[in-house]
């Protein structure tokens, strides 16, 4: 087995940002593993979209036709299963995305792959190293996957800069899979996420709240606060779990991506899901009681302190 | 009917940890632990499911693969309404990796042949975020990921599922059972136990297996390991925050200080 395979994703015809990342954190290992760079995509589009991944770098774009016109779990895994059986790769890079977390943990557990997921970083020596986080990313774990002649990690989003997209000069193959009577699930509809009263990703400046904020009666406080601040209100999550917020004002990856000029962040530890959708606004500042959390690795400017005796001093120096 | 629900243990750090001497892993000394927070939503989705079914003879069962740390939240799940709990455990599992972990969890399972399996999407602690779906693939169950809105129809054994997708797109499917679901947060409010509840809680069932119990080998297991953890290191001192040190007063005045400069700018 030799070379690197990487999975892209499309959704609705369109291919997903983070398949040309997968492309950039293939090139920096595949000399390394030994062979060829191929970007493989599943889909009914597979055709369509297949020439855009023909970045620099790539010896061959490879397309599996699945008769579903949307993701279905089920199909994806056995596309996957096929392409290992023709390609024999020794590295398979997909996205930490939801769609791969709906099929590539499966593929691994049946095929007995090294497996790795939400991995951020890859090296190459005797076989592939990763390198993840733990405890919430509080530490970082590096792994290897000895005794294994395939091994699928499941690339965090948002940390390679994308390649750029190929002309269609790079070969297309298509691969056969025998894809009929294998989806498990009947797809029924899309429904878009509800607009709310206001655009968060169009604001400049947004003061966010996370689950540090304790309760719900505190939140009218911050309210205020943002209104005498000039900011707009936004969240994470957990207060939008709870019901205490509209989902249309929630970072993250389920929620908005914003780039602000300024993001202060109260109470928000920076789970990776919350960090997908503000890591790159212009200014980030956090105020969080815990030193190590995870957004004081993203933030331009950090105060470890009490939120609520921040709020207070901020309530008094604005009047 | 019969619902599995497989939860974790987690640890968090506190804030002033330390790893052991060794490299290998956090001193225990530093860690708090608590029933994952995206079982708390799983466990729920189980016993409304159990709740709204017509007849008698359902059951809901808390699994866990976990030292006695973990006994803990077993209890917390039977407290809240859980029939029964199952904990396994070898020394051998000390620092297993998801597929260990997920073909210990096929093993047992598989021996309760349930109409559903409802996992979390991920623990906050190791963050896979693919037990339920590697489960589902030992067991070849079907199965669908980050599931936010269910409604499940015990006489057609059918569930209707919303996924959630990134951005808030939601997409609807259907599913027949025997299936495995990933559970999201927010899909429901969880309950929390009455204090004679968690009283009760140790008059229930709650069996503690080894891997030989399930018919396991240790070598087996190990071998399913996707992976070998080489290091835990803090992450790199990257460009980092420029902290602002002081009492409140001198934060806050800081953080205007900062935003007026940006947003004139
Ligand atoms: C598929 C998927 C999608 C997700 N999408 C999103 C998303 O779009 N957006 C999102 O936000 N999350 C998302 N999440 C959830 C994410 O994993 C985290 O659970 C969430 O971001 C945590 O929110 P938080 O930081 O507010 O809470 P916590 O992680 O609980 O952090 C609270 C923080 O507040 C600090 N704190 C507590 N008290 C104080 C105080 N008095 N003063 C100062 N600081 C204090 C604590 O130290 C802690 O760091 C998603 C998860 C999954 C699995
Ligand atoms: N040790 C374990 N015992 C039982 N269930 C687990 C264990 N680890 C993970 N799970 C299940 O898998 C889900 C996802 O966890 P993870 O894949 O670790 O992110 C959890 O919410 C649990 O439902």
């Amino acid at each position: 087995m030799s070379g690197v395979l990487v999975i892209a994703e499309s959704r609705r015809g369109e291919l997903r940002e983070v398949s040309l990342e997968l492309v950039t954190a293939a090139r920096e290992v595949a000399e390394a593993a030994g062979g060829q760079l191929k970007v493989a995509i599943i889909g009914a589009d597979a055709e369509q979209v297949g020439p855009q991944l023909g970045a620099e770098g790539v010896d061959e774009v490879l397309t599996v036709t699945a008769p579903q016109q949307h993701f279905e779990a089920h199909v994806w895994q056995k596309a996957l299963e096929a392409l290992i059986d023709s390609e024999q790769p020794s590295l398979i890079l997909a996205g930490h995305t939801i769609d791969s977390l709906g099929f590539a943990p499966a593929t691994a557990a049946r095929r007995a792959l090294g497996f790795a997921t939400d991995v951020t970083a890859i090296s190459w020596a005797d076989g592939p190293r990763a390198v993840r986080g733990a405890y919430g990313d509080k530490l970082h774990s590096e792994l290897e996957f000895p005794g294994k002649e395939c091994t699928l990690l499941t690339v965090r989003p948002g940390l390679f800069s994308p390649a750029t997209p190929g002309e269609g000069s790079v070969p297309v193959r298509a691969v056969e899979a025998n894809l009929e009577n294998v989806a498990r699930t009947e797809h029924i509809e899309f429904v878009e996420a509800t607009a709310g009263d206001v655009d968060i990703t169009k604001a400049e400046f947004l003061l966010s709240i996370g689950r540090g904020v304790e309760d719900k009666d505190n939140i009218p406080r911050f309210e205020q606060l943002a209104e005498r601040f000039g900011a707009t209100l936004s969240v994470s999550r957990p207060l939008v779990d709870a019901g205490w917020m509209p989902s249309a004002r929630q970072v993250g990856q389920s929620g908005k991506t914003v780039k602000p000029r300024v993001y202060l962040a109260f109470g928000i530890s920076g789970a990776v899901q919350h960090l997908a959708g503000m890591r790159n606004a212009d200014t980030i500042i956090a105020v969080n009681t815990d030193p190590e959390a995870p957004i004081f690795s993203v933030a331009h400017y950090g105060a470890v302190a009490d939120l609520f005796e921040v709020a207070d001093e901020l309530e008094q120096a604005l009047g | 009917m019969k619902i599995v629900v497989p939860v974790k243990q987690v640890a968090a750090l506190d804030e002033e940890f330390e790893l052991l001497d060794d490299g290998s892993g956090v001193d225990p000394d530093f860690l708090e632990w608590d029933l994952n927070e995206w079982d708390t939503f799983s466990m729920e989705a189980a016993l409304q499911i159990r709740e709204n079914a017509d007849g008698d003879g359902h059951e809901v069962v808390v699994v866990t693969v976990g030292d006695e740390e973990a006994e803990e939240g077993l209890l917390s799940c039977l407290a809240k309404g859980a029939d029964r709990a199952l904990r396994i455990w070898d020394e051998s599992l000390q620092g297993a990796d998801v597929l260990a972990v997920a073909k210990v969890l096929a093993a047992a399972v598989e021996r309760e042949s349930p109409d559903l399996v409802l996992c979390g999407v991920q623990s906050s602690d190791a963050v896979y975020g693919a037990t339920g779906v590697a489960l589902a693939g030992y067991l070849d169950l079907p199965h669908v990921a980050v599931v936010k809105g269910l409604d499940y129809d015990a006489a057609q054994a059918t569930a209707t599922v919303e996924r959630e997708l990134e951005g808030g797109l939601v997409e609807v499917l259907r599913v027949e059972a025997p299936a495995l679901l990933t559970i999201q947060t927010g899909i429901n409010e969880p309950r929390y136990a009455t204090l004679r509840a968690i009283k009760q809680a140790r008059e229930k069932p709650l069996q503690v297996s080894d891997l030989a119990d399930l018919g396991l080998e240790e070598d087996a297991v190990g071998q399913a390991a996707g992976s070998r953890a080489v290091a835990l290191k803090p992450p790199e001192p990257g460009e980092g925050a420029e902290m602002l040190n002081g009492s409140p007063a001198a934060v806050a005045a800081r953080i205007v200080e900062i935003v007026q400069e940006r947003m004139s700018g």
